[in-house]
């Protein structure tokens, strides 16, 4: 139970999988309807379903607007997602940590 | 097991709005004590991780699939305060960025897939390691199990949540079984991802592992003092 890699080299390794799983693996997942989906199906609740809001935004179901070649799209938008998702969260955690060390009390 | 727009009336999704922020608002303020300085770069790593796998639906049989939730992972690897953010990131990007999972659902998505995973992925996690003898392995196991149940706890609060505020009439042990049964078998698929990541953590860095914190101080676990295994932390 001890440390075999750097932090660094850990964060780089769990970047460049995040990047190939929803980069180029993500392609070739099941396109059937989830369980809920699929539940939603079967009990005839799916005619409930109204349009996303964000319906039409550039990434909207998980392909690039305007890329034809449907791997491309689809990876371009896996990666457009993890490193929203990373700055995202790693931003939130910034910003928690330092509030932390102005409020020790908490 | 996102849910859009229009299952959900506008009371209920009001209420699960109001548990979600309030989940969300609590976890800011403990999230902090579960993050040092070595360990707050995972929190984003495990966001970002999950949002990945998300992606990978798997077929459970008769053209149905499922993918990673990830609340019981997220809680592992980063205890649960953490997790909840990192799921609630995780959900709102999907919903504003790639229209996965309603706006107006979004209360509903965070206090189903962001909250109860968490809480039950977590007690079961806790119950599991505190049963079994103190080591790498129970870690692991502890994962695999809150991951197998937290799946169709989520679904059977996804049914309780219907009941209260579905827009459609559904019969509810119909609903129940259902959604249940599907979940049981994409909760495999969870645990199993859940318990492989987990163990790739903790072989190459385990204090890394929030889960596996109580581990690293006791002796009998060096197993491989004598390696040349010395990494630069």
């Amino acid at each position: 139970m001890r440390p075999r890699i750097s932090r660094k080299a850990f964060a780089v390794l769990a970047v460049v999988v995040c990047l190939a799983l929803a980069g180029f693996a993500s392609y070739y997942a099941s396109r059937s309807p989830d369980g809920l989906n699929r539940v939603a199906q079967d009990h005839g609740f799916d005619k409930q379903q109204k349009d996303h809001a964000a319906g039409d935004s550039p990434l909207a179901g998980y392909n690039a607007k305007g890329v034809d070649d449907k791997r491309l799209s689809g990876g371009l938008a896996g990666v457009a997602g993890v490193v929203v998702v990373l700055a995202f969260a790693s931003g939130l955690t910034y910003v928690v940590r330092r509030k932390r060390d102005d409020e020790p009390q908490d | 097991m996102h849910i859009p727009d229009g299952f959900i009336n506008a009371p209920t999704s009001v209420a699960t709005a109001v548990v979600a922020a309030a989940g969300v608002a609590l976890a800011l303020r403990k999230a902090g004590r579960e993050l040092d300085e070595k360990t707050a770069p995972m929190a984003g790593l495990v966001a970002a991780f999950i949002f990945a796998v998300q992606m990978l639906n798997f077929p459970v049989g008769a053209g149905t699939s499922g993918h990673l939730l990830g609340g019981s992972l997220a809680a592992v690897l980063v205890g649960p305060w953490t997790a909840v953010l990192c799921m609630s990131v995780v959900l709102i990007t999907q919903s504003l960025l790639f229209a996965d999972g309603g706006i107006t659902a979004l209360g509903s998505n965070i206090t189903l897939m962001g909250i109860v995973t968490v809480v039950v992925g977590f007690a079961v996690f806790k119950t599991v390691v505190r049963l079994m003898p103190s080591s790498a392995r129970s870690v692991a196991v502890g994962a695999f199990l809150a991951a197998l149940v937290s799946v169709p706890a989520a679904a059977a609060a996804f049914v309780g949540l219907y009941e209260v505020g579905g827009t459609a009439d559904i019969p509810l042990e119909s609903l129940v079984a259902a959604m249940v049964g599907w979940h049981v078998l994409i909760g495999i698929g969870e645990a199993i991802i859940t318990g492989l990541t987990v163990s790739s953590v903790l072989a190459v860095r385990p204090d890394l592992v929030h889960g596996a914190r109580g581990l690293l101080t006791k002796g009998p676990l060096e197993l491989r003092s004598g390696l040349s295994a010395q990494a630069r932390s």
